[in-house]
């Protein structure tokens, strides 16, 4: 590089480190008020009900409990963290009106002069549920006989029509996000050999250090200060301003040093209940979520199951790819869709191929809703390739280091969408990684470049 | 019963900031009474070091010194719109609008210092933290005396805003044709293993990963980045999920005595090398890396635990179970 920089590219040290390691770094919770309340959720001990009863008398009567929250306080009790991107419809209430869709949904709020008032009020209060059978299953949910827990009728997300933040609305949308290229069909037919596979991830949980924790303090004038552990605070403004039916400037996020987030703290999950919590009784109110409720009730990595059927030749050429991935988005959308097309897009991982036919679903289950996690569907279509370029270059009979450098996409190649490749450098990473490794490769391998 | 060793591969790639675009970071950077300069920014510090690295890139647009530059993170109130700190988009994202904000700071900075030593602004050098009329390097004024008297006596605000944002690409749903991303990085796992084919136990005994970042910003926080990635990664491959019968909710997981991650003790030899290719897209050449490092882990230890037992466990994590039980059905098949 001719260019010569002052502070870039030098390892200079993390300006939060002294902090970190002294205990001097202010988290959210080392945030409190004078006057400020406790809360704590009732939550559904089953994964799909319907609500038939709430009593919250006895729990009232506990000293020291100030409100009892539930959907009727909410002014505006609908709502898609990923408004702000184009992606709807909104499906996910603040607290539900009458039916519950995961095992821990909140179904109400307590709040309370202390934590431990709130956690003994919310174990107080008696709600019935008239339990449905869940849906659990990706593949069973997608089958017509399965039952239906979407307005919209049918366990799937509807691509293509707009509520994706990827097409233009006014067309008819379909339950799959489609990529198409080629005549991958043809290639099946004409190829040496056709490889299956079929892969899974399960949820994943993020388990950041610094579990959720949210502080909201109402101001003079419809406003609202909120202290919380968020990796995107302007979500959090939007989503809250939707809620409480207020312009969102009367709203102020303040995200100070958060304790790890991997994607768990993108989706506004919680905000918005301290917010409406702290509106109706006008006082500060926190929430901090226990550890089991990180793992129970924040989202996780979606399950992501991914199917390929790959057309090669003896030469060992991938001529064609047919795959399908089911991405188990849980009980509401939160980004899943966004989710669902970064993966589907990206389904022949750095390598070219000329014939694809990519189906990606977004599917609802009766669990935790699942969301971004390190990796976002990149993570997911990088463990299915990888595991599949194994298994065809087994089938082939051939080195696994020469079939990926063979098949590695080459700048001025288009990519499964079209697009022209400018930023191709696999086949460089792959010489340093081999001469890291040690290992010797022919050299008709190492003249190889991602220019040629 | 043995201990059997293997190797495997994983190749991968990653697209840079949020898919298909439209996702804006803006910052505005002022300068204080004392010539030093604040940085808003709204995305928030993780403790993956956003804090030094967009400081970095302040100082270098500007010319500052880095001891000058404070980034103020996490508040809407101070500052202008950010999608967000997701998507591996931070670096790239608001280090493009940063870069944006600095050059109109060091332009105002050029033209204050030109008054001040009687000569054009275009004969004028800038850098770390210090103004000189070029080919005469050691009579300077700093870049906070100038920042100050900017203001104090020029009567000019020192201020730059910086946006960027990559146009949101509209995706053709029949063909699903569009341009997803600003930019690839790519990366190349091998990763060495051991099988206890009695207790079905797997031991990551080395990985040596390649990752190209387009350009290491800080190496130090990429290092950062790659070890912690490398134990997410073996943490997803050997133990890690919520639902241990997934799709089944029986048994999920609700604390640290069911969900061991690893620890320390657990982390293998990691041995890494950071390439760069800089991307026109990005902040001094800058792709993003906080995610990459995750994903080629996994892939590779289950290829090589393929490769040390001739069976391919497809769903993680692949625990001693999975493995027991592959062995077992392959030890039938024959």
């Amino acid at each position: 590089m001719s260019e010569q920089f002052s502070i870039v590219g030098k390892p200079i040290m993390n300006a939060q480190l002294l902090g970190h390691v002294t205990g001097s770094t202010q988290y959210v919770d080392e945030i409190s008020f004078p006057g400020m309340l406790w809360m704590k959720a009732v939550r559904s001990p089953v994964p799909r009900g319907k609500i038939r009863r709430i009593d919250t008398s006895k729990a009232e009567k506990l000293p020291g409990v100030v409100r009892i929250i539930t959907a009727k306080d909410v002014p505006n009790n609908i709502h898609v963290n990923m408004a702000a991107i184009g992606i709807g419809p909104p499906d996910e209430p603040v607290l539900p009106e009458d039916e519950v869709n995961y095992k821990g949904e909140a179904i109400c709020l307590v709040v309370a002069k202390d934590e431990e008032t709130a956690a003994k009020a919310a174990e107080m209060v008696e709600v019935e549920i008239e339990e449905l059978p869940p849906v659990l299953d990706m593949e069973e949910a997608l089958k017509p006989s399965a039952p239906v827990i979407k307005k919209w009728g049918m366990n799937a997300f509807i691509f293509g029509s707009g509520m994706d933040g990827a097409t233009r609305p006014g067309r008819p949308g379909r339950p799959l996000f489609l990529v198409k290229r080629g005549e991958v069909e043809i290639a099946l037919k004409q190829a040496d050999y056709v490889v299956e596979g079929s892969y899974l991830i399960p949820p994943i949980e993020h388990a950041p250090i610094e579990p959720h924790v949210c502080v909201a303090k109402p101001e003079p004038g419809q406003r609202l200060t909120i202290y919380t552990t968020t990796q995107a605070p302007y979500f959090v403004r939007d989503n809250v301003a939707t809620i409480l039916n207020i312009p969102p400037s009367n709203i102020r996020v303040v995200a100070p040093a958060v304790g790890g987030g991997f994607g768990g703290k993108v989706d506004p999950e919680f905000e918005m209940q301290v917010a409406v919590a702290a509106m109706c009784v006008g006082r500060p109110v926190k929430w901090r979520w226990t550890r089991e409720e990180e793992f129970t009730i924040s989202t996780t990595r979606p399950a992501v199951k991914i199917e390929f059927q790959d057309a090669l030749s003896k030469d060992g050429l991938i001529l064609g790819r047919k795959a399908r991935l089911l991405h188990d988005s849980g009980a509401y959308t939160r980004t899943s869709p966004y989710g669902v097309i970064k993966a589907t897009v990206n389904l022949s991982g750095p390598y070219y191929i000329p014939n694809v036919h990519y189906e990606g679903y977004c599917v609802y289950t009766n669990r935790q809703p699942s969301s971004a996690m390190r990796g976002y569907g990149v993570f997911e279509f990088s463990y299915a390739v990888e595991l599949q370029m194994e298994r065809d270059a087994k089938k082939l009979g051939i080195d696994s280091w020469e079939f990926r450098f063979k098949n590695a996409y080459r700048n001025g190649q288009v990519s499964a969408t079209g697009k022209l490749i400018d930023d191709a450098y696999l086949i460089e990473v792959m010489k340093e990684a081999v001469a890291l490794a040690g290992v010797s490769l022919p050299n008709h391998l190492l003249q190889m470049s991602s220019w040629g | 019963m043995a201990k059997l060793r293997g190797r495997g591969i994983a190749a991968i790639c990653y697209p840079t900031g949020m898919n298909l675009g439209g996702d804006p970071s803006q910052t505005v950077i002022i300068a204080q009474p004392d010539g030093t300069f604040v940085v808003n920014v709204a995305s928030v510090e993780l403790g993956q070091g956003l804090r030094t690295v967009l400081a970095q890139i302040a100082a270098e647009a500007i010319g500052a010194s880095i001891e000058d530059i404070e980034v103020r993170f996490g508040d809407t109130q101070l500052a202008p719109h950010d999608t967000g700190t997701f998507a591996s988009r931070t670096t790239h994202r608001m280090g493009n609008a940063i870069i944006k904000a600095g050059q109109e700071v060091r332009q105002i900075l050029l033209d204050v210092a030109s008054k001040i030593l009687e000569v054009s602004p275009q004969d004028l050098e800038i850098r770390n933290g210090k103004i000189w009329v070029r080919g005469v390097p050691d009579k300077f004024i700093s870049v906070r005396e100038v920042a100050s008297q900017a203001q104090f006596v020029y009567n000019i605000p020192v201020v730059g805003k910086g946006h960027y944002v990559k146009p949101k690409s509209i995706v053709d749903p029949e063909t699903g044709e569009s341009d997803p991303h600003s930019t690839m990085a790519h990366g190349c796992v091998v990763a060495d293993v051991e099988v206890d084919t009695e207790t079905g136990e797997v031991t990551v005994l080395r990985l040596f990963t390649v990752y190209e970042v387009g350009r290491a910003v800080n190496p130090k926080l990429v290092e950062g980045q790659i070890i912690g990635g490398a134990v997410m990664g073996l943490g997803a491959a050997l133990r890690e999920t919520v639902y241990p019968r997934y799709p089944q909710i029986i048994h999920q997981t609700t604390s640290f005595r069911e969900y061991v991650l690893p620890t320390a003790g657990d982390v293998p030899k990691i041995i890494y090398k950071i390439v760069e290719s800089p991307t026109p897209t990005g902040p001094y050449g800058a792709k993003g890396v906080g995610e990459m490092v995750a994903n080629g882990i996994a892939p590779a230890i289950v290829n090589a635990v393929y490769d040390a037992i001739g069976v391919q466990i497809t769903e993680l994590p692949i625990t001693p179970e999975k493995v027991l039980k592959a062995l077992s059905e392959k030890g039938k098949s024959k």
